[in-house]
């Protein structure tokens, strides 16, 4: 049996959605920037891909680019502000607990004289709100916090935040920004820029984390919000984005938006049933667990955090590899590097809990038997590895 | 003539090698053609007590000298002219040579050091240096001589048939051509020590086998990968060869709810040297050959040393013994395998490592904590389940 659970890191592309990349690949690879009509075909290809974008965000097409994923429209966010800079705007709010395509820009950002606010969080890794309220100021060029935290799926309190930043601004006559990172937020949460989130100036999304292609990604820009392009060429995405466009991964993420915003509680309901499946399973079978996501409403129903005190993570994960299970510890972007994880680390855990975690990230593919499975096997490894890791 | 490159190769120690040395010198020319597969239009011989390799001009020089410099048995290589053994001929060579330099390099001042390998030629060796320079200083009118600090230092070799015009010498490893010594089995961990200690027994003539020890899952894949390719590092030196993938977890399980914590890490050792020693009698490897230094770690005391080789009866080399850290890891660097040695992958000797090992471990406490295991069983289990992965050697 092959159990996924690590749909945090990537996801496995929709069949439509590779068919169709295949498809832009052998047959219409014009060049939208081309005037002839396999030019024009590429352009319709990708407005129709723009809209996609749009309509998941409830967004307005001229407010969405497409870069090549979340890094690279958090790069751009950050880098912008260095414009703001010359106004004694030096200032950024952001949190311990980010994505390292925030943070390491932010600590660029710092070398380059600005001042950096890393807000922290509680044990299951809420935002510390008294203090981000505190540490508004008229210095402050811009807020940037994550929708849903990629190793335990907090989710954020954005429209708060939005709330803050609003009524700092209205009194203190400011232009604060507010950005945020929703890479594990689209397809799992409405992201709606109309909405909950019409204080959200920036928003970035990735497309390999809702079943579409790796190598491509989005930005939300609101209208009216000044932002700086970062990559300059030859002009494409209005100018905001230079370098032909990836249009078979456009496409590919446009297909992925319509059928993965397109029936959004089907499947969150599925990924909810699994997690949840999972999470009971734990509790009755493991002993000695710990429970690191939230177990309220403020969860992503996609990821489960656990530490399984008196092991280390690495060799349960491959442990489960054996039995056909991939799971992750921490965040895979961060867990080639020995050390152990900044979010973790944040919320305060203790060396053995962060040592023994384990992040479960479901996605609609996941069944109720399969997580069954996986508890039996976590319980399997858990046991042994006890037996032995009194050692170390 | 020109449309030749032409390369003296010089064995160094091979020909030191008395009534052996024909074996040693054809080994040695085996090894070039070998390692010289790749290129088209290369021919290698054996003459006179040198190698002379001629490559057509359409390949690509350097690299044909990379390759070479890398073959174990190569002293020096010199990229050279070939000119008619007559004096005047050869002078007039000389002449051509100096001023291709003057042209490219610009130098102004020489010295030519002349050789005979034709002792019946009537023209003493200094005395052959004085003529081609005196012909120089004719042909080439802005240069001058320096006997101390010469910009060019022109080597002129005149042999029987023919002479030979070069400049300067590439240094090759020195030691012995591959499989004139035997077959030995190294224990590549992959770390710093392991590779060099392969790579220091290969360049004495002995083709390398590997066995790699791991604690799947208890250590990552990309350990293991880490290994294989610092194996396949190795193996651009001392060709293809294979590695033996022993996971040994189920040994460690035993030693650890069995024995005492503090003996793990030279019950392990202990374990490892073994299970090499039958992997070596399976494949006709005549010796161990490990990357152990002295005093370096626990398991590396002279007494943990003595415990660990008391576990098997073949020799066990050890050729970094007596070398300092520092010294290996410099030695890691100029072969290539350091970059990828110090890549932070746990491996197998640190899963299960005692907050205080005993650094001077007794045989006799040694032995009955072993009696506490079914030894054999263990060892059998262990080398049935390995994985063998045949290491390619690629163009590195």
């Amino acid at each position: 049996m092959l159990v996924y659970l690590d749909n945090s890191a990537t996801t496995r592309a929709y069949d439509e959605v590779i068919a169709l990349m295949s498809q832009m690949q052998k047959e219409e690879y014009g060049n939208p920037s081309s005037l002839h009509t396999m030019g024009l075909a590429a352009e319709k290809r990708l407005r129709a891909a723009r809209r996609s974008l749009a309509l998941a965000l409830c967004a307005r097409e001229e407010e969405v680019y497409f870069t090549s994923g979340g890094t690279e429209s958090d790069n751009t966010v950050l880098a912008g502000l260095l414009a703001l800079a010359a106004h004694g705007k030096n200032r950024l709010i952001t949190t311990a607990v980010e994505h390292p395509a925030v943070l390491e820009p932010a600590r660029r950002l710092e070398s380059l004289g600005f001042k950096v606010d890393y807000i922290g969080v509680d044990r299951h890794c809420h935002l510390n709100m008294q203090q981000l309220e505190a540490a508004l100021g008229e210095d402050v060029a811009m807020i940037s916090v994550m929708a849903v935290n990629n190793e335990t799926g907090t989710i954020m309190p954005l429209a708060e935040i939005g709330r803050l930043k609003e009524r700092f601004n209205r009194e203190h006559g400011t232009a604060i920004l507010l950005h945020t990172d929703a890479v594990q937020a689209l397809g799992k949460l409405p992201l709606d820029m109309a909405g909950a989130l019409r204080q959200v100036d920036l928003l970035s999304v990735s497309a390999h984390k809702i079943h579409g292609p790796k190598g491509v990604g989005g930005l939300y820009v609101r209208k009216g919000t000044k932002a700086q392009p970062f990559m300059l060429g030859g002009g494409q995405e209005r100018a905001f984005r230079s370098g032909t466009e990836n249009t078979p991964g456009i496409c590919g993420f446009g297909l992925a938006l319509d059928m993965a915003t397109g029936r959004l509680s089907e499947r969150t309901a599925a990924m909810q049933k699994a997690r949840a499946a999972l999470l009971s399973a734990l509790k009755a079978e493991v002993p000695d667990i710990v429970i690191n996501s939230p177990e309220d409403e403020t969860a992503s129903p996609a990821v489960l955090n656990v530490s399984f005190l008196g092991t280390r993570g690495e060799v349960l994960l491959h442990t489960l590899e054996q039995e056909g299970i991939f799971v992750s510890t921490g965040s895979a972007c961060s867990s080639h590097k020995k050390g152990q994880s900044h979010v973790l680390t944040a919320m305060g855990l203790k060396p053995k809990e962060i040592e023994g975690a384990i992040r479960f990230s479901f996605s609609e593919f996941n069944s109720p038997e399969q997580m069954e499975y996986t508890a039996w096997k976590v319980k399997e490894a858990v046991t042994r590895f006890r037996r032995l890791g009194s050692f170390r | 003539m020109n449309e030749q490159n032409i390369l003296i190769v010089r064995c160094g120690e091979v020909a030191l090698k008395g009534m052996n040395k024909p074996y040693f010198e054809r080994m040695l020319v085996d090894r070039i053609r070998a390692a010289l597969r790749r290129f088209h239009g290369v021919d290698v011989q054996r003459h006179e007590g040198l190698i002379f390799i001629r490559a057509d001009k359409s390949q690509d020089i350097e690299q044909i000298i990379r390759a070479t410099s890398r073959v174990f048995g190569v002293a020096s290589i010199s990229k050279a002219v070939e000119a008619p053994s007559e004096l005047d001929a050869a002078g007039e060579a000389a002449v051509a040579y100096m001023l291709e330099l003057i042209e490219k390099r610009g130098v102004k001042t020489f010295k030519v050091e002349a050789k005979r390998a034709d002792k019946n030629c009537p023209v003493k060796s200094p005395e052959i240096g004085r003529i081609i320079g005196a012909k120089i200083l004719i042909g080439c009118k802005v240069l001058k001589v320096d006997v101390h600090e010469p910009d060019v230092r022109l080597h002129v070799d005149v042999r029987h048939d023919r002479t030979y015009i070069y400049e300067s010498k590439i240094a090759g490893f020195g030691g012995l051509p591959l499989g004139t010594n035997g077959k030995g089995l190294v224990l590549l961990s992959g770390g710093i020590d392991s590779p060099v200690a392969a790579f220091m027994m290969a360049k004495r003539g002995m083709l390398i086998e590997a066995v790699h020890f791991h604690s799947y899952p208890y250590t990552s894949p990309r350990a293991q990968e880490k290994v294989e390719e610092l194996a396949r590092i190795l193996a651009s030196y001392c060709g293809s060869f294979r590695m033996h993938a022993i996971n040994l977890l189920p040994v460690q399980e035993q030693i650890v709810q069995n024995c005492p914590e503090e003996e793990t890490t030279i019950l392990v050792r202990r374990f490892m040297m073994r299970i090499a020693a039958r992997i070596a009698a399976e494949n006709g490897c005549m010796m161990l050959i490990t990357g152990e230094n002295l005093g370096q770690v626990a398991s590396q005391t002279a007494e943990a040393l003595v415990v660990t080789d008391a576990s098997v009866s073949l020799p066990v080399m050890r050729p970094l013994i007596a070398m300092d850290k520092i010294d290996i890891m410099d030695k890691a660097q100029e072969i290539g395998t350091y970059e990828t040695s110090i890549q932070p992958y746990e491996d197998c000797c640190t899963v299960f490592l005692p907050k205080h090992p005993t650094t001077k471990p007794r045989l006799e406490r040694i032995l009955r904590s072993e009696s506490r295991l079914d030894c054999e069983a263990l060892i059998e289990a262990a080398v049935s389940a390995e994985e063998i992965i045949e290491i390619k050697a690629g163009d590195a």
